[in-house]
């Protein structure tokens, strides 16, 4: 059966433990996790994860109830098929060879990424954005040699106005 | 007031109702213990292995309704309490555990005795606590009971650090618990319950199907008058047992893997499905590709992960099943009754045809015992009004077939994990529960060697519990599978070196009763039961009498095996 991906942002307590429940009720129950991100919110004690999540359409639905049905779980909302805003951020450390110092340049100005570390021969690149500019950028850069990559999962937001 | 955590505790159980807990000492709850000891008005009855503890809370909170505790030290003393909670999470059953924990300023420095128990019994609980602050001990006692009888009731685990045991704090009754992220749904929908009854009313053959939530909820009443109010059959999972009397003509007997042929083919041919508190586990549906073919299904559930897991329904009712099951009555009160009995005689002469010709058998000669006999006599012996507790296994199955449950609460056993060694402790927690009624553990001879130290507890605590083993020497559920389907390579599931239950029995101070003829069962089972005390009754029964009918795992629930 074709899998799809699916975006879901949950708002828990902010607990000892919490995370590692989720993470325990989708090992436990062979669902798979393919990004995750966990912060504080404006609220205190309650965090936003946001997860990327593949399976077959009829899992999801078992999915949902089963994250809401974790006590310390206080909702939990499927972005996939709404109007949002996700981001990824990503550093990538990049060879800066003199001869090559213009071309990864106007990639960064191109992409509208920020240089955030300078060394004599590398340069970090901040970029954030979608996955399809994370790809984008990475494909071009890769020629001048890519040293290492730390990036985060993705976050996301309804782009309706109210609190979810 | 200033109270030790421990005192705390204590006060906490009582507020809910509990007079009895389960438990077993060791250094990381001694001041628990302590305390105990200076209470009179809480029973607490000493185990022999902590897993009985908890089956026997799980026992307690059954033939009760209330929430069974127990309480145990520790590291091994909360690991042993794991194959209880899984049990009693597979069933729904509330308890709350009280383990104790290495001091809060050691956790985490693999001190004696430390496990991290609240991160092994995370998928096993309904929730978990760890207790690092004693101001906030009597809150998340409050807390633990609430989640574990709310809702879909199951077990929460308590984990209490020996320091928050003894630190004296104000303590201060605790608010009315109201948790921002748990508001289970009890009330059902009208609008599906509408659908429900145009569903009944435009069925031909229908079913109720009923399962251990319609127990939970204590919906019983409501299930039997649903049922005789429109002609439909009733039949129930393991767990639904005794929600519907057996007695009853439209009682079709058990569903799935050793369902009843009748019961089997109902679901087979019938048009609705009405399910109440069930999960639709595989030992229920078999092939699910091949279940109830022709059905609409109308599932009702409290808990909504229930519902579309297993098998596609049409109609889902989220809601506690005794207000669903209320509801639906009302609405069809409303009715002409013969607006939904259309055309039900002819589907209960087919299902009455079912019965005559496939019943459930087996032949009584005069040489060799048939478990199924001895249940049978026990059966009419104890008028049907006894509490059955059951190991796991064959005997667990012949009970259920066999012992025609009348009322909810009657027959506990391990459903859904299927613990063998379950059923003496349990038969003693619901004797703890119910000193009056008479309380008969099922049991065969391999399951009762599983947990045979709580004799030890029941003869202590004078609680008196009966044991029949029906002794097949064998594990006899495997050595059938083995007979059908590995050729009768019967790999390590002869039990022939065993040891003499009578003699055993006695070593304990129970008394100890060997039935080896079938014209003696009847006499033996009325010594047994009669025997002021805890009493062990060895059946000598047909080694290789197997459980029929049979669905083979994975087969369509139609097509069984029949003797």
């Amino acid at each position: 059966m074709k899998t799809n991906s699916y975006l879901l942002s949950i708002l828990v307590d902010d607990e000892p433990g919490v995370l590692s429940r989720i993470a325990g009720l989708f090992s436990g129950r062979g669902f798979n996790i393919d990004s995750l991100s966990v912060a504080s919110t404006a609220e205190p004690d309650v965090s936003r994860i946001t997860m990327v999540t593949k399976c077959e359409p009829h899992i999801i639905e078992q999915i949902k109830k089963q994250l809401h049905k974790l006590i310390n779980v206080i909702t939990v909302n499927d972005l996939t098929d709404k109007r949002y805003v996700q981001r990824q951020l990503a550093l990538i450390k990049v060879n800066a060879k003199p001869e090559k110092k213009a071309d990864i340049l106007r990639i960064v100005d191109i992409f509208r990424c920020k240089i955030v570390d300078v060394g004599l021969s590398h340069y970090t690149i901040e970029v954030s954005g979608d996955s399809d500019k994370h790809d984008a950028i990475i494909s071009l850069l890769k020629p001048t040699g890519i040293i290492e990559i730390a990036s985060t999962g993705y976050i996301a937001l309804a782009r309706e106005n109210g609190k979810h | 007031m200033k109270l030790t955590g421990a005192q705390i505790l204590i006060k906490m159980i009582k507020a809910e109702g509990i007079d009895t807990i389960f438990g077993y000492p060791g250094g990381a709850v001694i001041d628990i213990y302590d305390t105990l000891a200076k209470d009179n008005d809480l029973r607490h009855i000493l185990v022999r292995h902590e897993q009985g503890a908890v089956h026997a809370a799980d026992g307690y909170a059954r033939a009760n309704n209330s929430v069974g505790v127990a309480l145990v030290t520790s590291g091994p003393g909360a690991t042993n309490t794991v194959t209880g909670i899984a049990s009693a999470h597979s069933d729904s059953i509330p308890l709350v555990v009280f383990t104790g924990q290495v001091p809060t300023a050691l956790i985490g420095n693999d001190a004696f005795q430390e496990v991290d128990i609240v991160g092994i019994t995370r998928p096993c609980t309904k929730h978990n606590y760890l207790v690092k602050n004693a101001n906030k001990l009597a809150s998340t006692i409050k807390e633990a009971f609430h989640l574990a009888r709310s809702g879909r009731p199951g077990p929460v685990l308590v984990d209490l650090p020996k320091d928050i045991q003894n630190t004296l704090v104000d303590f201060e009754e605790p608010k009315a618990i109201s948790l921002k992220s748990y508001k289970p749904n009890y009330k059902p929908n009208k609008k599906q319950l509408n659908k429900v009854v145009d569903l009944i009313c435009q069925a031909r053959r229908p079913v109720i199907f009923t399962g251990g939530g319609v127990i939970l909820s204590q919906a019983s009443e409501e299930i039997t008058r649903l049922a005789k109010m429109a002609d439909i059959p009733v039949t129930a999972s393991l767990m639904g047992l005794g929600a519907f009397p057996g007695s009853d003509p439209l009682w079709l007997g058990m569903l799935g893997m050793h369902g009843t042929y009748r019961a089997n083919m109902s679901i087979g041919h019938c048009d609705l499905i009405i399910a109440a508190g069930v999960r639709f586990d595989d030992r229920v549906t078999g092939n699910i590709e091949k279940f109830a073919p022709e059905a609409k299904i109308v599932q009702i559930d409290i808990d909504p992960t229930s519902i579309h897991k297993n098998i596609e329904v049409q109609c889902p009712v989220v809601g506690d099943c005794k207000a669903a099951l209320k509801g639906i009555i009302q609405l069809m009160e409303d009715k002409n009754p013969e607006d939904f009995k259309n055309g039900r005689r002819e589907w209960l002469d087919r299902i009455e045809e079912w019965k005559s010709t496939t019943p459930l058998k087996y032949e009584q000669d005069d040489v060799v015992i048939k478990p199924q006999f001895v249940i049978e006599k026990l059966y009419e012996l104890t008028k049907g009004d006894a509490i059955i507790t059951t190991e796991v296994g064959q005997n667990q199955m012949w009970a259920a077939q066999y012992y025609h449950f009348n009322k909810p609460n009657h027959f506990i056993t391990s459903g859904g994990l299927g613990v063998m060694g379950f059923g003496l402790p349990a038969a003693i927690g619901a004797k703890a529960a119910c000193p009056d009624r008479l309380v008969v553990d099922v049991a065969g001879d391999g399951s009762i060697q599983m947990n045979i130290q709580e004799l030890m507890t029941a003869i202590e605590s004078k609680i008196n519990v009966k044991i029949v083993i029906l002794n097949n020497k064998y594990l006899g559920m495997v050595r059938q599978w083995q007979e059908l389907f590995y050729e009768k390579v019967y790999s390590s599931t002869n039990m022939e070196n065993a040891p003499d239950f009578v003699k055993l029995a006695e070593a304990y101070g129970a008394k100890g009763l060997r039935c080896t003829r079938p014209d003696e069962v009847e006499s033996t089972l009325s010594e047994g039961l009669n025997y002021e005390g805890t009493v062990i009754m060895e059946f000598a029964v047909d080694r290789e009498e197997s459980v029929y009918p049979m669905v083979p795992a994975g087969g369509a629930i139609t097509e069984m095996l029949l003797v």
